[in-house]
């Protein structure tokens, strides 16, 4: 099985812990959101992941063995920081890291031709890197990481920086790698792409797990959930409901948070005892919701 | 064995990298370039100078106002035996219209001759005292004239003459083991300042060179990459290789040319055959040179690992010059001492720092070009030159496996404590 399995992973630089017992499973086929604010730990994981730095405790296992530089062919990594040859043509530097990556030449050649097309930027072929604009040189990058089909993925930040036309082309190029089987652990800011995409997810705070599990899990353990009733009757009443945890009125209806789908429930009971009710419907929270309450709450 | 096949792979992915893509750039082949220009221009320099200055040297003619036209005579005789091109002859001009004359640049100088009771007394008159090889040889001329007209009025027989200038017969024997004639050393002592120059250049170029690569791959992040897929370690040594190589070729570019440039040279008449032998080319050393290669190969490792290690701590391009600001500082220190002890050679504090491994590129280089020592003393300071890349290699992969992950305002040695901890977790 092509599975990414982190147990008990703690990092510590001296009296600094970047990473605190962090534990996650990335199957096959799946892409696993990494949330976290800047300095969360996000990248010194991703290191521990790569062997570019060894936890303090706990175990890292790539198909149930730790990942050495003799399986650096089969992960392909795309750093928050993006990094290319200024001076180098994007072919040569394509082929180069690709044959890094244990790719034959001619491959290489073949593979960047086909990338360069999908990406729909074939006249960058002999171009520096220096020439092209951020964007471009963004795909250039995750061309890079794709180029050698890769079974474990692990992209930082893959889709910061793009316009929303190339956010979607590269989307569906993942998200093709996702369907052929690649594992891929992904991380972003951006919460919809992660609810897009992403069917388990972490949020990690200072090193610290705060969120952990697959997306409905997460949003059903999460205890808010809003209630938004519509009536052309007086619904103010409704606050004394018990589990209603908070209520805001506008003109088009109120908001009821709750804790519960029961509280739900009392609340469109009480609500039709007034009359009828034009609209009833229960919103979950959103991803980003919960990363403010779990993170931002420190940070505002 | 699968596993060394693919090591071996990867090490030369990065070493092809590293040397071709420089090797490709336009900096490294307008340098190369102009310097291989510069060998021919300075090898074809006489050449030059006459073709463009010929119609004045050639067939110049020298001004000579006098009473005594025997003596111009014997003077025109002598200036050709000197090998000098420039004729005298007796001008009917006064003075005052040669003075003329030469402040306008219509001749360079004339000289006023007056002879008699067998002595010369001369005058030589130039617009400014710039030149002074050429009146040295007219004033070395007439003095032999004068020499013979003394002695034919003494009515020596030109043996008599001869005999009372000969020369002394004064040779030089050195009695310690590693002396070489003062000849030989003056004939070793060309080619190895040339040799000790270039090693001296190239040492710096190179790990300089490596400095900056490493930080620019630092800075550009593309490192990040390039360690995920290969270790540091062997990200390391096959930039310090393919640079090297890169400074091999070059070097050996620069030595090839340089030595077609003197074979061809039009002028290899006197002039360059004279330069050939002041720097010892004529019968080429081939120890010399051997040891050249050697001591340059070691010198650059030496420096290049040491440079790589203070690349990786930077994160910026910009704070790569002041980082290996005190390594270039002990090129230069290795530098002068050489220079110095090019005319003593045997000095003790030029002894006691050739086993220096920092100093010893350059300073053993130079006892070895210059002396006869005994085998063991290379040897000795080739193996501690050894060990020392051995040992800074091994502590140079430690520093850089950590270096490279690190970001930040870094720009002391302090960090290297903290590069090292880095490493190892």
């Amino acid at each position: 099985m092509m599975t990414l399995q982190l147990e008990h992973v703690t990092k510590r630089f001296g009296d600094f812990t970047a990473v605190d017992d962090l534990s996650l499973t990335v199957g096959e086929g799946t892409m696993y959101g990494f949330l976290g604010a800047n300095g969360a730990g996000k990248t010194t994981t991703f290191r521990m992941i790569l062997g570019l730095l060894t936890p303090t405790g706990g175990t890292i296992r790539w198909k149930g063995k730790p990942i050495t530089y003799s399986t650096s062919h089969e992960i392909g990594y795309l750093p928050e920081e993006r990094g290319l040859y200024p001076k180098m043509k994007v072919e040569d530097q394509l082929s180069f890291l690709g044959e890094l990556r244990g790719m034959k030449k001619n491959d290489a050649k073949a593979a960047i031709r086909k990338w360069l097309e999908r990406f729909e930027v074939p006249q960058y072929q002999s171009k520096k890197v220096e020439e092209l604009s951020k964007g471009n040189q963004q795909k250039i990058q995750v061309i890079a990481s794709l180029m050698h089909n890769p079974e474990l993925l692990i992209l930082d930040e893959p889709f910061s920086g793009l316009d929303p036309v190339n956010v979607e082309m590269l989307k569906g190029a993942v998200k093709e790698f996702r369907d052929a089987g690649a594992t891929i652990v992904f991380s972003s800011h951006r919460m919809d792409h992660v609810e897009e995409l992403c069917e388990q997810l972490s949020i990690i705070d200072h090193g610290k797990q705060v969120v952990k599990g697959s997306l409905r899990e997460v949003k059903r353990s999460f205890g808010r959930q809003n209630v938004r009733i519509r009536s052309d009757y007086d619904i103010t009443g409704l606050q004394a409901v018990s589990g209603v945890r908070n209520s805001s009125y506008a003109l088009d209806g109120a908001v009821f948070q709750v804790a519960d789908d029961e509280t739900a429930d009392r609340l469109l009971q009480e609500a039709l005892k007034s009359g009828p009710v034009r609209h009833f419907s229960i919103e979950e929270p959103s991803l980003q919701d919960i990363f403010i309450a779990k993170v931002g709450a420190e940070h505002a | 064995m699968r596993k060394w096949v693919r090591n071996m792979r990867e090490f030369w992915i990065i070493f092809k990298q590293a040397f071709a893509t420089k090797a490709r750039t336009k900096s490294f082949i307008i340098t190369t370039a102009i310097v291989i220009a510069g060998i021919f221009l300075l090898a074809n320099i006489t050449t030059i100078i006459d073709k463009f200055g010929g119609e004045d040297s050639a067939g110049d003619t020298l001004p000579v106002i006098t009473e005594d036209g025997a003596v111009v005579q014997r003077l025109a005789d002598q200036l050709k035996a000197m090998g000098e091109e420039t004729v005298p002859e007796v001008s009917d001009e006064p003075r005052n219209v040669l003075d003329d004359q030469v402040k306008e640049g219509d001749i360079d100088a004339y000289l006023v001759l007056a002879s008699g009771g067998g002595t010369i007394d001369a005058e030589y008159v130039t617009e400014d005292s710039m030149d002074f090889g050429f009146p040295m040889m007219v004033q070395e001329a007439l003095q032999s004239i004068q020499t013979e007209m003394r002695a034919e009025s003494l009515n020596l027989s030109p043996a008599e003459a001869g005999a009372l200038f000969e020369p002394v017969a004064f040779s030089q024997t050195t009695l310690s083991d590693s002396g070489k004639t003062e000849e030989e050393l003056n004939q070793a002592r060309g080619l190895v300042y040339v040799l000790m120059f270039l090693i001296y250049f190239a040492v710096i170029m190179y790990s300089s060179m490596i400095a900056t690569e490493v930080a620019t791959e630092k800075s550009s992040r593309v490192m990040e990459i390039l360690i995920s897929s290969v270790s540091p370690v062997k990200h390391m040594f096959a930039k310090v290789l393919g640079i090297g190589s890169l400074g091999l070729l070059q070097m050996a570019l620069f030595g090839v040319f340089g030595y077609i440039a003197l074979k061809t040279s039009s002028a290899m008449s006197e002039l360059s055959e004279g330069a050939f032998s002041f720097f010892g080319f004529s019968d080429i050393n081939v120890m010399t040179i051997v040891y050249a290669v050697v001591f340059f190969l070691l010198g650059y490792f030496l420096y290049a690992v040491l440079a790589a290690l203070l690349g990786s701590l930077v994160s910026r391009t910009e704070d790569v010059q002041s980082l290996i600001m005190p390594m270039t500082m002990l090129i230069v220190i290795a530098f002068i001492i050489a220079v110095t002890g090019l005319g003593t050679p045997d000095a003790a504090y030029v002894k006691w720092t050739s086993y220096f491994p920092f100093f010893a590129p350059l300073v053993m280089f130079l006892r070895v070009g210059m002396l006869d020592l005994p085998l063991w003393e290379p040897i000795l300071s080739i193996v501690i030159m050894i060990l020392t890349i051995a040992v800074l290699g091994w502590f140079g992969a430690r520093v850089y496996k950590g270096g490279v992950l690190m970001y930040g305002p870094s720009r002391s040695l302090k960090d290297l404590k903290k590069a090292v901890q880095l490493g190892k977790e």
